[in-house]
């Protein structure tokens, strides 16, 4: 009977956080919807949505609950697993990368009189940071199979273009972040994190390498302005142009919280992850310090979300040569340059 | 060639300078921009609840006019019917009965008085027709409706309120364009 000796409270305590952080991320993407309506109307001198509800605070209720009362097609032509899976898998990937990240520091509670520390971070595994750049890449294929099954010219043209732009980048981003490795000598999350706690936030070590990670990671989100496979005026709409309804809402959703795991990952490898700065964490109550921190980090987040959205209603699209242009010939050659630059700074600073 | 015009600008395409090409100064301005703008002011008038003041000179909705004893003034002449442009107008005429006289100012009075708001192009040409004062183009304009017969406006649409049993109404129906009453 050894063999089944689970740690049941150990399972229940990860079903519990995995439900905590899906139910989070969902949220926050949901509002990140509002938000950027928001943030473009204001940016435009607009006033943005404001009937539903206080401050149009329903409106993405509204506007999910329109998506699932719509008629589900499925086109005749398409491949109708491929179709399904499409969004299906966009959205998985979306979740899954939430599961390595370090949500905060550990919660300390007593229950039914045993000692509880829990690590608000589902997986602590030592290779975290490959497991994301792992499922980030795959994300392409919700895109790839979306536009693939869609059976039509447009579709197949934005989800090459999503695929080849994704490729690109993945490039560039992973070299940058090499840099930031040979700093930290370590692809655990966690231990990144608490180098961060205890040292200097790693943007002051590498501000070159967070620059190419983030215009990276706009390439990776498909978001202005690299948008290039959902170019509306160009494509209709791209690769999700034959969906409708809530396979609509998944491809939808999926990027926004794309983009929040996104922030949230530049805000742990370069901004200190849970820190917060000026702060001495051990003085405080543990479950109060891992509390700032969960809202630290989100607080990072939320800025970086701003500016996401700040860059899609500022800057144009890029023509797609350009794009190719930007990842190969100027953000890999600078990736390569800031990371042979760190391995002779580490090099030299080794005697 | 010769040019056409005397407006032809030659334009020198130098090629970018490094600063330039890194692209990354212009993008800063143009986000600096987009970020003024968080601290401009909404224009937007929100219209249900706020609603844009119009100017003195504004044509909006016809009002039948009543004198200060709250008599109709209109005598069904039919002069601004012929007057208006877009023929918006239709009228038909009875003659005031004994123990009428505290309803209508004159001895005829128009029974059915109509405008049709779809028609209507507001020029005010009725205002001016009218002998006796009896119309006049209000502040306000006529709202949306689902049904084309929602705009034909009767009399009951038009008329202003009794000065002396609606006092508070008729104050708020009357607006500045009302012609001075006499």
């Amino acid at each position: 009977m050894t063999l089944l000796a689970i740690d049941w409270t150990l399972l229940i305590e990860k079903l519990v956080l995995i439900a905590v952080i899906i139910t989070a991320s969902l949220v926050i993407a949901m509002y990140a919807t509002y938000g950027e309506r928001k943030v473009a109307a204001i940016l435009q001198d607009r006033v943005g949505p404001n009937r539903a509800g206080p401050f149009g605070l329903l409106q993405p209720l509204a506007d999910g609950m329109k998506l699932f009362f719509k008629e589900e097609i499925i086109p005749n032509t398409s491949n109708k697993l491929l179709f399904v899976l499409g969004p299906c898998l966009a959205m998985l990937t979306a979740m899954m990368t939430s599961a390595v990240i370090p949500w905060g520091n550990e919660i300390h509670f007593t229950l039914f009189g045993a000692d509880r520390h829990i690590p608000l971070q589902i997986a602590d595994i030592n290779i975290g940071v490959l497991f994301i750049f792992g499922v980030v890449s795959t994300g392409v294929y919700g895109i790839m199979i979306g536009g693939w099954a869609s059976n039509n010219k447009f579709s197949l043209m934005a989800a090459m273009r999503g695929a080849s732009q994704v490729i690109s980048y993945e490039l560039a981003m992973g070299l940058s972040f090499i840099a930031l490795l040979m700093l930290t000598g370590s692809l655990s999350m966690k231990t990144i994190v608490e180098q961060q706690v205890h040292g200097h936030w790693n943007i002051i070590y590498q501000p070159l390498g967070f620059l190419i990670f983030l215009i990276c990671a706009f390439a990776e989100c498909n978001r202005a302005p690299f948008d290039l496979p959902e170019a509306e005026n160009e494509l209709n709409f791209g690769y999700h142009q034959e969906y409708s309804s809530m396979k609509l809402g998944f491809y939808l959703f999926a990027e926004y919280i794309n983009m929040f795991i996104s922030s949230v990952i530049m805000a742990t490898l370069y901004f200190g992850g849970y820190d917060v700065p000026f702060l001495n964490e051990a003085n405080l109550p543990v479950n109060i310090a891992a509390l700032i921190g969960v809202v630290a980090l989100l607080v990072k987040a939320f800025i970086f979300i701003f500016i996401f959205m700040w860059v899609r209603w500022t800057l144009p699209r890029f023509r797609y040569d350009q794009l190719m242009n930007l990842g190969w010939k100027s953000l890999i050659p600078l990736a390569l340059v800031n990371m042979f630059i760190t391995g002779a700074v580490i090099l030299w600073r080794q005697g | 060639m010769q040019p056409l015009t005397k407006k032809v600008k030659q334009l020198e395409r130098k090629p970018m300078t490094l600063l330039e090409r890194i692209y990354l100064p212009s993008i800063f301005k143009g986000m600096a921009i987009t970020f003024s703008h968080i601290f401009k002011k909404v224009p937007t008038i929100r219209y249900p609840e706020e609603k844009r003041p119009f100017a003195k000179v504004f044509r909006g909705l016809q009002v039948l006019n009543r004198d200060e004893e709250g008599r109709e003034r209109c005598t069904a002449c039919g002069l601004c019917a012929l007057a208006c442009p877009a023929e918006a107008i239709t009228m038909e005429a009875a003659e005031r009965q004994r123990g009428e006289e505290n309803l209508y100012r004159e001895e005829k009075y128009a029974a059915k008085y109509e405008i049709n708001m779809l028609r209507c192009i507001f020029c005010g040409l009725c205002e001016e027709a009218c002998p006796k004062d009896a119309i006049y183009l209000s502040e306000t304009f006529a709202p949306a409706n689902y049904k084309r017969k929602g705009f034909i406006y009767g009399k009951e649409d038009l008329l202003i309120p009794d000065p002396l049993t609606q006092p508070e109404e008729y104050e708020k129906a009357k607006g500045e364009r009302a012609p001075a009453t006499h």
